[in-house]
C-alpha cells in the first residue's frame, strides 16, 4: 500500500515507522525544512520537505496512486485541506487528525470519514474512570452505531423488570449485563435488571439522550 | 443583509466599511482587538474578538443568522476550514472565502466554494496595466 503522510511531527514520524516496519511505502511531507531534514535521518528517503496543503506538492508527491493519505499535522485546518485535495485527486481513503474535538463534525460532513482526536481519546477515558458518570461511550462505529454502558440508578425507570418488559429506542440492544460485583452476563429475555447493574447497549448515535431517558430517567436537561 | 467578515486585515476592514456604508448590517471578527484600528471612523458595525476556526468564537460573532460570510484572514487554509464551516455546519446561504493561492483556489471553487484569488487577478491586471495601458482597459 503507498500511504502520504502529511505532517512529521511526533504522530507522522512515529506512524510512518510503523507502516515502514509494516512494509508499506510511505511518503512523509513536512513543512519544515530543518524537521524534515531530522526525519529524513531516521527514514531516509521516505521524507519530502514541501507544503501539503499545496495541490502541487501533492501531486509530486505521487498523490494519484496513493492508497491512504493520513492528515496528521497539528492544525485543523491544515489536515481538512490535505485530506479535500486528495480525496479531489482520487484518493480511495482519508484519515485525519483532530485537535479540536469540536470540529469532528465538520470532517464528517466533509465525508472524511476516520477521524483521531486524541482530546477525545483522553475525555472518553476519563470519563470511564469517574463513577459519577452515568453513561459511558465504549466505542463508536462506523455505521452510525455506538457502544455505550449506562449503570441503571436506583431510581431508574426500569430497575425490578425483565429484559422483555423494557422499551428501548429503535435499532438499540442490551448486550450484556454486569452486575455489581463485577459478574457479566449475555441477558435472555427473563433476565432481571437490578440497580446498580451496568448494561453493555448497542444502540444508534442518535438515539443515545433517548436511551439515556429510559434507562435513567429525566435527565432534568443536563444533556452532555 | 446580515453579514458576518472574519479577519478585520486590509482587506476585511476596507470590506466591512463599504458594506457598512450601503447600510447593511455588518460584523467584524477578528483574533486580535488591535486589528479593529484599520476599520473606517464612523464604522457602525459590531466587533467580535475571537477565533474563526472554533465554533463558538463564531456562534458569539452572530453565524447562526447572517445571510453572508466572508473569509479574509492572512491564512488560506483558515478560510477554506471556515468556509466549511459556515456552508456545512451552519448552513449560511452566501459564503465567499479570499485563497491567495491560485491552485488551491481553483481546487476549492471545484469543489463549489465561491472563492476569489487576489494573486490571479491581480496578475491579470498588472499585464492590462502594462500591454494594454491603464488600469481602465483592465476592465475596471
Amino acid at each position: 500500500m503507498y500511504v502520504i503522510v502529511a505532517g512529521g511531527g511526533k504522530v507522522g514520524f512515529y506512524l510512518a515507522q510503523e507502516l515502514l516496519q509494516a512494509n508499506h511505502e510511505v511518503l512523509v511531507i513536512e513543512r519544515d525544512a530543518s524537521r524534515s531534514a531530522a526525519v529524513a535521518e531516521e527514514l531516509g528517503d521516505n521524507v519530502m520537505n514541501g507544503d501539503s496543503c499545496e495541490a502541487t506538492t501533492l501531486d509530486s508527491a505521487g498523490i494519484a496512486r496513493a492508497d491512504l493519505v493520513c492528515a496528521v499535522t497539528g492544525d485543523d485546518e491544515d489536515n481538512l485541506v490535505v485530506c479535500d485535495i486528495a480525496r479531489q485527486r482520487g484518493v480511495p481513503r482519508t484519515v485525519a487528525r483532530i485537535n479540536n474535538p469540536r470540529n469532528e463534525l465538520l470532517f464528517k460532513k466533509r465525508g472524511i470519514e476516520t477521524t483521531i482526536s486524541a482530546t477525545t481519546a483522553v475525555l472518553a477515558q476519563i470519563e470511564q474512570e469517574l463513577p459519577t458518570t452515568d453513561m459511558i461511550p465504549l466505542l463508536q462505529l462506523h455505521s452510525g452505531l455506538e457502544i455505550v454502558e449506562i449503570k441503571l440508578p436506583e431510581t431508574s425507570p426500569i430497575a425490578g423488570r425483565s429484559v422483555r418488559e423494557v422499551l428501548l429506542p429503535p435499532e438499540s440492544l442490551i448486550s450484556l449485563v454486569v452486575d455489581p460485583g463485577g459478574v457479566p452476563r449475555i441477558p435472555s429475555g427473563d433476565t432481571r435488571l437490578n440497580p446498580g447493574d451496568a448494561l453493555v447497549v448497542v444502540t444508534r448515535r442518535e438515539c443515545v439522550n433517548l436511551l439515556r431517558e429510559a434507562v435513567i430517567g429525566s435527565t432534568h436537561g443536563l444533556d452532555t | 443583509m446580515k453579514i458576518l467578515i472574519m479577519g478585520c486585515g486590509r482587506l476585511g476592514a476596507r470590506l466591512a466599511g463599504t458594506l457598512d456604508a450601503q447600510g447593511h448590517d455588518v460584523t467584524v471578527l477578528d483574533i486580535n482587538q488591535s486589528a479593529f484600528r484599520r476599520l473606517p471612523e464612523g464604522f457602525r458595525g459590531r466587533r467580535a474578538v475571537g477565533n474563526g476556526m472554533d465554533g463558538p468564537a463564531l456562534e458569539r460573532a452572530g453565524i447562526q443568522d447572517v445571510e453572508a460570510f466572508f473569509a479574509v484572514t492572512q491564512g488560506d487554509n483558515r478560510n477554506y476550514f471556515a468556509s466549511q464551516l459556515a456552508r456545512e455546519v451552519y448552513g449560511v446561504k452566501r459564503v465567499l472565502c479570499r485563497i491567495y493561492d491560485p491552485v488551491r483556489e481553483q481546487i476549492f471553487r471545484e469543489m463549489g466554494l465561491e472563492t476569489f484569488s487576489p494573486t490571479s487577478i491581480g496578475a491579470q491586471i498588472m499585464a492590462d496595466m502594462l500591454l494594454k495601458g491603464g488600469p481602465a482597459a483592465a476592465g475596471r
